[in-house]
């Protein structure tokens, strides 16, 4: 069930012309901003199927801009949200992918500033709705129902119970939790779906544990 | 959390009374919200579906592509001033669903239903058949929860996405959607409002999606119009006892087939229907001052 809120029905509230091609698509560069952190200086926007063939009439670009600029899906300078990006030092980069993906409308966003990158694949599935399945090269399989933590740390025993003895201390429980890696020992990325909303001292004071890297959430 | 229309029927007889107290209880226990809250938050939405009725039948609304706008407000005008062939409760939904896509298509503030494109539906049947009913607010805000329960259960078991299931998931998901409400609202029972949405899909089946340039404009607008007017036909036909011969849940999973079958060209990427008409080809043209390759 991939849909269970009413209001993923009747809603979003957003500007125009199209759930799927606007509002979804200012979702996924917001996500994208918020798993980033900060501004990037520079996003390249790679669309496939659907999102490749109507981004211009549909306002997906205008609207993956806005999500960028960390706008929801009703702001009202969305319609301006390349000219503003630009303003403020964003340089967009658009790439219409021929490429078939397992959906119509798929996006991946490379996120850059300095030395920093991160890459994220996201899919719009109707009426708003979307889902990342790809985080940095590891897959992702979230219901999006939940509060979602990520967290990128080093490959190292202990790393995945200090994690939930934190969470535990909190009385927080988890849902959901997938663990990756590159390979051993290297960079891994850990995502926990939890029940309890996700307050910001939470990420701090997993931020503070050994081996871990960044740490970003989503709500639901 | 029901699965399927069978399901969501059968818990508002046997137990919630109506099938929006169904997805209000399913609301409640998903979010972990009071009822006030999850009510609050409904009303707002309806908030923002009456101001965009409003601004699509009372302002000048062009799209920025100059294709769509002013046809709501023009209809309910003609509608105001003769005896019309269709009768003033539907002609009344037509425009107002008309208006509010044509705000949408104006990148004007509107509340999805189930999505953008279809966004006219539900509250233009809503706000017209208001007039009729004379429901309260909470009534209405009832509608809304009605419709959402429906369209649930299509996006759960088939598609709401034009790019996924071509227009029949998205104007005949929403024509579904306010059929079962206003059915409801009609004083219909649970099981008439299963047959008004079978009756509204059976309608729609197969309608691709073809946006002249990728745009919501061309012919999402007027699809908004005949969403309206079969959903208010087969509310009528509901409310008269007549009932689908195929099962609701059944009408769904063969929208679901209908969609898996056809063609890429026809699923929101403006390469065929009426996107790939000599004119559609002009439009997109000279919309974005040059020739665009979709082959």
């Amino acid at each position: 069930m991939k849909y269970r809120s009413v209001f993923d029905i009747i809603g979003p509230v957003m500007i125009g012309p199209s759930s799927s091609h606007t509002a979804g698509a200012a979702r996924i560069g917001r996500l994208a901003r918020l798993l980033f952190g900060e501004a990037p200086t520079e996003v390249q926007i790679h669309l496939y199927g659907s999102f490749a063939k109507t981004y211009r009439g549909h306002g997906t670009d205008v609207a993956l801009a806005g999500g960028l600029l960390d706008f929801d899906t009703f702001d009202e300078r969305l319609p301006e949200s390349i000219q503003l990006a630009e303003d403020q030092g964003i340089q967009l980069r658009w790439f219409e992918e021929h490429a078939v993906t397992d959906h119509p409308n798929t996006v991946r966003l490379r996120l850059k500033k300095g030395e920093r990158e991160m890459e994220i694949v996201g899919i719009s599935i109707g009426g708003g709705k979307v889902e990342i399945t790809e985080l940095n090269g590891f897959d992702l399989r979230l219901s999006g129902h939940h509060p979602a933590i990520f967290i990128v740390h080093q490959d190292r025993y202990g790393v995945i119970a200090e994690v939930s003895n934190q969470l535990a201390e909190r009385e927080m429980n988890i849902g959901h939790m997938e663990v990756s890696r590159r390979d051993k020992g290297e960079e891994a990325l850990m995502v926990i779906e939890v029940d309890q909303p996700v307050d910001a001292a939470v990420l701090t004071d997993l931020e503070k544990l050994d081996h871990v890297i960044q740490v970003a959430k989503i709500q639901d | 959390m029901f699965k399927n229309a069978a399901e969501l029927i059968e818990r508002a007889v046997m137990k919630e009374g109506s099938i929006a107290e169904v997805m209000i209880q399913q609301e409640i226990h998903e979010k972990g919200k009071t009822r006030d809250e999850v009510l609050q938050t409904m009303e707002e939405r309806l908030d923002i579906m009456e101001q965009a009725v409003d601004r699509g039948i009372n302002e000048d609304v062009e799209s920025v592509s100059g294709l769509t706008g002013g046809d709501g407000k023009r209809l309910a005008a003609y509608a105001a001033k003769q005896n019309t062939l269709s009768g003033p409760v539907l002609l009344d939904a037509v425009a107002k669903a008309m208006a509010t896509n044509e705000v949408n298509a104006a990148m004007g503030t509107i509340c999805a239903t189930p999505t953008a494109g279809s966004a006219g539906v539900v509250p233009g049947t809503l706000f017209a058949v208001k007039d009729q009913l004379n429901p309260t607010r909470e009534d209405m805000v009832k509608f809304l929860f009605t419709s959402g329960a429906f369209g649930m259960v299509v996006a759960n078991n088939a598609s709401i996405s034009g790019a996924a299931g071509g227009c029949q998931a998205e104007v005949g998901s929403a024509a579904g959607m306010a059929a079962a409400a206003i059915t409801e609202l009609a004083g219909g029972t649970p099981e008439q409002s299963g047959h008004a949405m079978a009756m509204t899909l059976k309608n729609m089946l197969g309608l691709v999606c073809d946006p002249v340039a990728g745009l919501v404009e061309v012919p999402c607008v007027k699809r908004n119009a005949a969403g309206a007017s079969i959903a208010l036909m087969a509310a009528d036909m509901a409310l008269a006892g007549i009932e689908s011969r195929i099962p609701v849940d059944e009408v769904i999973t063969a929208m679901y087939k209908i969609g898996e079958n056809m063609s890429d060209d026809l699923k929101e990427t403006a390469r065929g229907g009426l996107a790939a008409t000599p004119t559609g080809r002009r439009l997109e043209t000279e919309i974005f001052n040059i020739s665009l390759d979709r082959s």
